[in-house]
């Protein structure tokens, strides 16, 4: 199948692209950009006139919930969600049920996707047994199974000399270790930030020091074992500068912002809005404009989804007792676009957060669109306005705090391998 | 964004907290708790027939004997029907979700829910799902608010010293998990009260505690001093496993309310206490007992209130 983007608006981050070009597809791949290779037929013709042709979004955080958690999401309706959202790739967590701690759940999962031909799916292994924090998975079968890097989630790993460990012996084979920086007893039982608000509605707290205190002990273990460290969801201001720091003395560290805390504040929460209720805990104002200026500046590698979707009943509770997370696969496209906007990003710079900085993150050859590479693409409109409607959302989770939103920029095409896979109507 | 407690023509469809509560209906209520303090007093009129027909269920999903009986009593005085339940010991421990509860109460034609919760924000998620002519009291939600007890509170103040835009008075203990000191503060700041100030060690408030715009003290004898009113808070004994006390021992050391601590107050202030009191731990007995102490009529008072905000919501249906 042969396919012909004309007239469309591309941006290439990678390849520093963004002018009027058109691109030839053929045998999967990106045949030719600007123009048709020779004896080149199109069997398909899309006209990108007045719309923007990029690279499939890459999410790096996306949970798809299986297995285990069937009745809040499944692999379809989730992947669904993705490619009307644009993203092409995602990776998972492994703080499934059981977790992904074995090769067997792991090509299972791999399969099932496969099956599926929606998105690309690259999961992160368990960093540890069960994610418990005490043994070690087989980080290299996991890796032959298909595990793109190591990850405890959201579990804590309160052990230090474990977490040494499983650094070292990553470092050993050159593997990726993912953590989101949080002190356990700090934040036992709190769900919200220790600020303004918390304290107005009486909630119990988790304070920015429960984030740079594991924040910063990641990063001197990580200078310790010359591991290569991913951090994942910082939420503070004081974590923004932790890391620039470390980056400035040349410590192998990446890390990324959910799109939550892009925009949100923990004023949103409002009269105990439990679609707020996310992990990490929205902070102030003033964390939040240090995300993005952290975003901006590429202190912050990638922006991702944190896509997390819940069940309807396990949100209609008291804030504190509802399950935190919100769904976000089809929000991540527009919510970068409304940074952008705000911040005066140029456009290349922006989609850079969610194209090819986070396929290095995974190290994976996608996230661009260079001759010969996949056709992961996405085609939107930039011109294209709409509101938030959670029952239009393909994602089995509903709910959003971004409900009601008003949206600039709305997917037309996707494309994977070479072929469409969603289209809007 | 829309007050969750005012109905459109902005009168008061729930109380569930004094914060955002507008100072006119503030007034409203202490006023009409004026004319029920002889009817609640137990004087010549025992009953009004305001609430005559209605129903009124206490819910209480954490058990309260004292508040429980003073929202009974209030309701009966107005001729409501009461129904207590005690959800704790019932539905939720069958595995009910709380959406459910409030449904199956709803289907049985209540007018007014009284509602107790240990979580923080249960009350304000209630009221989101009753019908639209149901009311929905709250009782003590959490660590977030109890506005009843606030408003007595704030009726104690008006009895004993009429005015509130001369006053300083002082909030003392453990503020963080205090529901009735957050209703307090946003209370007495509504009101007009210039200085409040709050005083406890640092582990027992919120970290940005003067955002409410209360003044921080750690020191009984500098924050006592020249108060008008001393509103002690009940410390609950679990707060010594939390790391938050080394004793109540050494609490009342520093923090309990002596006639000698009392004394750096201003002449003729008041004290006051939400109950049940530890004596010994955060205030003595000569204190409580003694000629400042207002804490009895409270109790009294708290039944004028409650009446007032019953038949406030139930002309306002």
């Amino acid at each position: 199948m042969n396919i012909h983007i004309k007239n469309g608006r591309l941006i290439d981050p990678k390849n520093r692209i963004d002018s009027q070009q058109d691109i030839f597809i053929a045998d999967r791949r990106i045949a030719a950009i600007g123009k048709a290779p020779q004896g080149f037929a199109a069997s398909q013709v899309i006209d990108a006139g007045g719309l923007i042709v990029m690279p499939g979004l890459v999410d790096v955080a996306a949970r798809l919930r299986e297995p285990g958690y069937e009745y809040k999401a499944t692999l379809e309706s989730e992947m669904t969600a993705a490619v009307a959202g644009g993203v092409t790739s995602l990776s998972c967590p492994p703080d499934t049920d059981p977790p992904l701690d074995e090769p067997g759940l792991v090509e299972m999962l791999k399969h099932r996707a496969r099956l599926l031909n929606q998105a690309r799916v690259f999961p992160l292994g368990a960093l540890t047994y069960g994610l418990k924090g005490t043994e070690l998975t087989e980080m290299i079968e996991l890796t032959e199974a298909g595990c793109k890097a190591f990850s405890q989630a959201d579990a804590p790993l309160t052990d230090t000399r474990v977490l040494l460990r499983a650094m070292q012996y990553a470092a050993t084979f050159g593997y990726r270790v993912w953590l989101r920086p949080q002190d356990s007893f700090l934040a036992r039982n709190g769900v919200a930030h220790d600020g303004e608000v918390a304290t107005r509605l009486g909630l119990p707290t988790i304070p920015v020091v429960a984030e740079t205190i594991a924040l910063a002990t990641m990063l001197q273990l990580a200078g310790e074992t010359g591991v290569k460290l991913h951090i994942c969801r910082i939420s503070s201001a004081a974590a923004v500068e932790l890391i620039r720091n470390a980056k400035r003395e040349g410590l192998a560290v990446t890390c990324d912002v959910s799109m939550n805390h892009v925009h949100l504040t923990e004023m949103d929460i409002g009269f105990f809005d439990a679609n707020c209720h996310i992990v990490p805990p929205l902070r102030s104002l003033r964390d939040r404009d240090a995300l993005r200026a952290g975003l901006k500046d590429g202190t912050i590698d990638a922006v991702c989804s944190n896509h997390s979707p819940v069940d309807e009943d396990a949100k209609q509770l008291p804030f504190a007792e509802a399950e935190d997370g919100a769904t976000g696969l089809e929000l991540l496209l527009p919510l970068v676009l409304k940074w952008a906007e705000q911040e005066r990003v140029p456009l290349l710079d922006a989609l850079a957060r969610v194209t090819i900085n986070p396929a290095l993150l995974l190290g994976q050859k996608i996230g661009h669109l260079s001759v010969g590479a996949h056709a992961d693409i996405c085609v939107y409109d930039p011109g294209s306005a709409w509101k938030v409607e959670p029952a239009a959302l393909r994602s089995q989770g509903k709910n959003t705090p971004f409900n009601g939103y008003e949206m600039q920029g709305r997917v037309r095409y996707t494309l994977l391998d070479g072929q469409v896979v969603y289209q809007s109507t | 964004m829309k007050n969750p407690q005012l109905d459109n023509n902005g009168e008061l469809q729930h109380l569930l907290t004094t914060e955002g509560l507008p100072v006119e209906i503030i007034r409203d209520i202490l006023d009409r708790a004026a004319t029920f303090v002889d009817v609640s007093d137990g004087g010549d009129i025992k009953k009004t027939p305001l609430l005559h027909g209605k129903s009124v269920f206490n819910v209480f999903f954490e058990s309260s004997t004292r508040t429980r009986t003073t929202f009974e009593i209030a309701a009966k005085r107005l001729s409501a029907d009461v129904v207590n339940l005690n959800v704790g010991s019932s539905s939720t421990s069958k595995g009910e979700t709380l959406l459910d509860t409030v449904d199956n109460l709803c289907a049985m034609h209540a007018d007014m829910f009284v509602v107790r919760h240990a979580q923080s924000g249960a009350a304000h998620f209630i009221a989101r799902h009753v019908a639209p002519d149901v009311h929905v009291i709250n009782a003590g939600d959490g660590r977030h608010a109890h506005p009843t007890q606030a408003l007595l509170d704030m009726f104690t103040i008006r009895h004993y010293k009429k005015e509130f835009h001369n006053l300083r008075v002082a909030i003392v203990g453990d503020v963080l998990h205090s529901r009735v000191a957050r209703s307090q503060i946003h209370a007495l700041t509504t009101l007009g009260v210039p200085e409040v100030r709050v005083i406890a060690p640092k582990t027992l408030l919120p970290r940005h505690v003067e955002k409410l715009g209360v003044q921080v003290y750690h020191d009984m004898a500098l924050g006592l001093r020249d108060v008008d009113a001393v509103l002690m808070l009940r410390l609950q004994n679990e707060r010594m496993q939390g790391a938050l006390l080394p004793s109540a021992q050494e609490y009342f050391k520093y923090y309990g309310l002596t006639q000698e601590r009392l004394a750096l107050a201003k002449e003729g202030a008041i004290v006051m206490h939400p109950g049940p009191m530890n004596r010994g731990v955060e205030i003595d007995s000569s204190v409580a007992d003694g000629p400042h102490s207002v804490i009895l009529p409270q109790v009294t008072f708290g039944i004028a209130v409650r009446m007032a905000v019953m038949s406030m919501l139930a002309g306002n249906t």
